[in-house]
């Protein structure tokens, strides 16, 4: 006995989850199918970064939608997930990388976000703590970051209390189209049917388009990340270094988290996620250097993740150009988080209006038919500019 | 041929000794100052103990396995106060005096020893309440005692032993206080018949404890310990349900070991669950061998206590050297597999008399503070299960709660978080998982940082 649904999706992170809750506010049934559980994976082990400033231009207006829906957690969903408005330091440490920041804050800035320039002694007045090596920041006020452990299944709940069906530990083995629609088959043996079909399967989600003709040239990485034991909160904002040696912010209860370039390749099928520990040690040098006062704190963990990676380091995000019904939403490249809620609130109107007012036609999946120029993100971030597969 | 021993305790030591007499130059690395490990410990220098005294049948043997390392020192690169915090293929990561360095390895042997298992109860968390282990590491290295009137809870054989050291140091000993039954170690005692000294070892500390006036209960279930900045009162319940406010004010912890495995995973071992002593253990081989070059000896492998320990050790080097074309005398492999398979057995005899009391630690009440470095308590597990963790999975529950994921990581509340999640969720406890272990063993400074060359 197959399961009839109007919208099945396959994969439970954050894009997913979000996906289900939009659509089942507006009345459709939804499945989301998750081979492990929600959030297991990028969504789940992520740094929790929600910055603004200093993204991929053409991304602002999905950005800044989705911006909307994480500073209204506790109206959507019921449940802050430690969501916090600390800002971002984006700092530069010589006069070049001074320019490349002044270069991103025009662009955050033609999109309507604040960004003040701190020269060193601005530093000193608002961030003391700051090593002396940084010579530059920019401050983005609206900036914020929020807990990835609790916001997928807390999404996921709320999706549910709304009439969504979330199945984990259930992995698809089957997709056929069928019938201006899809059949799927999963490994206890079940199947289900559905007129529209959502690719939101993270590093596994490749595959996926690949049944269906699009190839495109995704593979699985993830940057090496530690937490510190806690320590006098004094830190306030996320503070990044343009080099992408620190990924730093201190939550409340005084643990410093860490995440810095480059990414070491993971493995989704045996899923593990290496953290090669010489890269721990680069980044408990880099993070000393920029916050000094760190240094006699402790590492106390290391982890990783597994999150698919495209050449041209943005994601993939939209109808399929080889059927109708399907959407992709993958390849996030390391900055899905801050934009998941707000990819799943436009995949609800592509698939409940056939449109959505936000401009996505920059992650189009069709790009790939042709040759992808490759970012410089991608060769700067990366242990030997990454490996296709 | 480079063979690289972790852990200076009794496996550590018989194991580098083992390497250096076959012509390797093993290097021995110590998370401690001195060698002898938490059991052989030897006192820091200065301290006025006579550990001898202390280690009372048990004097011979440490004097011997010190007596021995001592003269083999000059043929193995011992490196005390150096600590293993992640594993890489066949590369070590050390930290040793506030900096880090790598050691590359053709083989390895971890020999890691044990740690305390605990099941926490409300209060535990005050200070003066310390683990069994930790109880003992004061008085042998520093000659210091945890408290003046003390109370020693759990189940354990090492609880009498400790009791009776401390006694024997100048404290009072405000009773001994198993939580298993005094049936479960009659029921046990085919299996200890495997080592029958050890067994009338334990019975004599009991017995010399009561001479001498001890409180000792069995089958008692702990409901609390009370004190602001110190602890003033332990509440126990007795088998017939009464309560009884034990004065004290220090109280050691002990509910058997644990294997210290985090190395051995980082280094590849695989684990099963072991029912007897419902934990994972590192799947080995009779003579140690856990994977490729990898080599697991010691209670760090499989609770032994000391004896197996050193023998452990010696096979597992005497594998070593087997499988890198040394000759080894066969006879002497034989032996050893003998004669730790008997030791080891006891210890499951052990597991039945000082039974891990699972279903008081599955109950624990709400309020109880299980996971120390994060402040969560048994209450936050089970509401994390309330909302729909389905399967039950530890490293989920750890996700959400917080819980495992400190400083310690997870190696006081794991045993505990297992059972909670067991028995809230109906669960087989075998199908709940395992909390992974992630570098770093343990906690390193961003100072210790220095890039390896």
């Amino acid at each position: 006995m197959s399961t009839t649904v109007e919208t099945i999706i396959i994969g439970g992170g954050l894009v997913g989850v979000w996906t289900a809750y939009f659509l089942a506010k507006r009345g459709r049934s939804v499945i989301v199918l998750e081979k492990e559980s929600v959030g297991a994976q990028s969504s789940g082990v992520n740094f929790g970064n929600l910055r603004l400033q200093g993204r991929y231009p053409d991304q602002y207006p999905l950005s800044l939608r989705s911006q909307d829906l994480w500073e209204r957690l506790p109206e959507l969903i019921g449940d802050a997930c430690e969501y916090d408005r600390t800002g971002h330091l984006y700092c530069a440490f010589n006069e070049a990388e001074a320019e490349k920041l002044a270069h991103y804050a025009k662009v955050s800035r033609a999109n309507g976000i604040a960004i003040e320039d701190l020269d060193r002694s601005d530093l000193d007045k608002r961030f003391p703590y700051m090593g002396g090596k940084v010579i530059a920041a920019t401050f983005s006020e609206r900036d914020a970051v929020a807990n990835p452990r609790l916001a997928t299944p807390a999404t996921s709940r709320a999706a549910q209390a709304l009439g969504a069906t979330i199945i984990e530990n259930c992995r698809v083995t089957g997709i056929e189209a069928r019938n201006r629609g899809f059949e799927l088959r999963v490994d206890d043996g079940r199947t289900f049917s559905c007129t529209h079909l959502v690719n939101s399967a993270g590093a596994w989600a490749a595959d996926i388009a690949a049944r269906f003709g699009e190839t495109v040239p995704a593979f699985a990485a993830g940057p090496p990340q530690f937490v510190t034991e806690p320590v006098p909160y004094f830190i306030g904002p996320s503070i990044q270094t343009i080099d992408g040696s620190v990924i730093a912010r201190q939550i409340p209860r005084g643990n410093v988290i860490l995440a810095g370039y480059p990414r070491t390749a993971s493995d989704p099928v045996a899923n593990r996620a290496p953290v090669p520990p010489h890269k721990t040690l680069a980044g408990m040098t880099a993070l000393a250097r920029v916050i000094p006062a760190l240094a006699h704190a402790s590492v106390i963990r290391v982890w990783s993740g597994i999150e698919a990676y495209l050449p041209d380091m943005i994601p993939i995000i939209g109808p399929s150009h080889a059927i109708p019904g399907l959407f992709h939403a993958f390849g996030f490249c390391g900055h899905g988080y801050q934009i998941g809620p707000g990819v799943g609130l436009c995949l609800s109107e592509w698939i409940c209006d056939g449109h959505t007012p936000t401009p996505l036609a920059a992650f189009c999946i069709a790009r790939f038919k042709s040759e992808v120029a490759v970012s410089e993100k991608f060769k700067a971030e990366f242990d030997s500019g990454g490996q296709s597969r | 041929m480079k063979a690289i021993v972790v852990g200076g305790g009794p496996a550590g030591l018989r194991a580098a000794m083992t390497l250096a007499q076959h012509g390797l130059e093993p290097v021995l690395l110590d998370e401690a100052a001195r060698p002898g490990g938490q059991g052989y410990r030897s006192p820091a220098p200065g301290i006025a103990l006579d550990i001898a005294a202390l280690m009372g049948s048990q004097k011979a043997k440490y004097e011997r396995l010190h007596r021995q390392f001592e003269a083999a020192r000059d043929t193995i690169d011992y490196r005390e106060r150096t600590s293993v915090w992640a594993i890489d293929g066949h590369t070590l990561f050390i930290e040793r005096n506030g900096h880090t360095n790598v050691l590359t390895f053709d083989s390895l042997i971890v020999a890691s020893g044990a740690t305390d298992r605990i099941v926490p109860l409300p209060g535990w968390t005050v200070p003066g309440v310390f683990s069994l282990g930790g109880a003992q590491i004061a008085l042998k290295d520093q000659g210091a005692l945890i408290g003046r009137r003390v109370a020693f809870l759990g189940s354990s054989p090492l609880l009498a032993l400790a009791a009776k050291q401390y006694q024997a140091t100048g404290a009072t000993v405000a009773g001994v206080f198993d939580t298993a039954p005094f049936y479960a170690k009659i029921r046990a005692v085919p299996h200890l018949l495997h080592a029958p000294h050890t067994a009338l070892r334990g019975l004599s500390y009991l017995a010399q404890l009561r001479m001498s006036g001890v409180p000792l209960h069995f089958g008692i279930e702990p409901v609390r310990i009370e004190g602001c900045d110190r602890v003033e009162t332990l509440v126990l319940r007795d088998r017939t349900g009464r309560e009884m406010h034990i004065d004290c004010d220090a109280v050691a912890l002990g509910y058997g070991l644990k294997p210290e495995t985090q190395l051995a995973e980082l280094a590849g071992a695989s684990f099963a669950f072991d029912k007897s002593f419902r934990m994972w253990l590192p799947v080995i081989d009779a003579d140690g061998r856990a994977g490729p070059d990898l080599y697991l000896a010691g209670d760090g492998a499989a609770i032994g206590g000391a004896d197996a320990a050193e023998a452990s050790g010696t096979l597992a080097a005497l594998a070593l050297l087997a499988d890198t074309g040394h000759t080894v005398a066969q006879s002497q492999i034989d032996r050893l597999r003998a004669s730790i398979k008997r030791l080891r057995r006891f210890q499951r005899g052990l597991a039945t008399a000082f039974a891990w009391p699972h279903r008081d630690a599955g109950a624990l009440p709400g309020e109880t503070i299980v996971c120390r470095c994060e402040n969560v308590s048994a209450g936050d597990i089970r509401a994390a299960l309330g909302v729909g963790l389905i399967p039950p999975e530890l490293n989920r529950v750890k996700a959400i709660t917080r819980c495992g994921m400190g400083r310690c990581q997870g190696r006081m509340c794991g045993p505990a978080l297992q059972e909670i999640v067991a028995a809230q969720s109906g669960a087989p406890v075998a199908t709940v998982g395992r909390l992974r272990t992630q570098a770093p063993i343990k906690p390193i400074a961003l100072s210790a940082a220095e890039m390896p060359r």
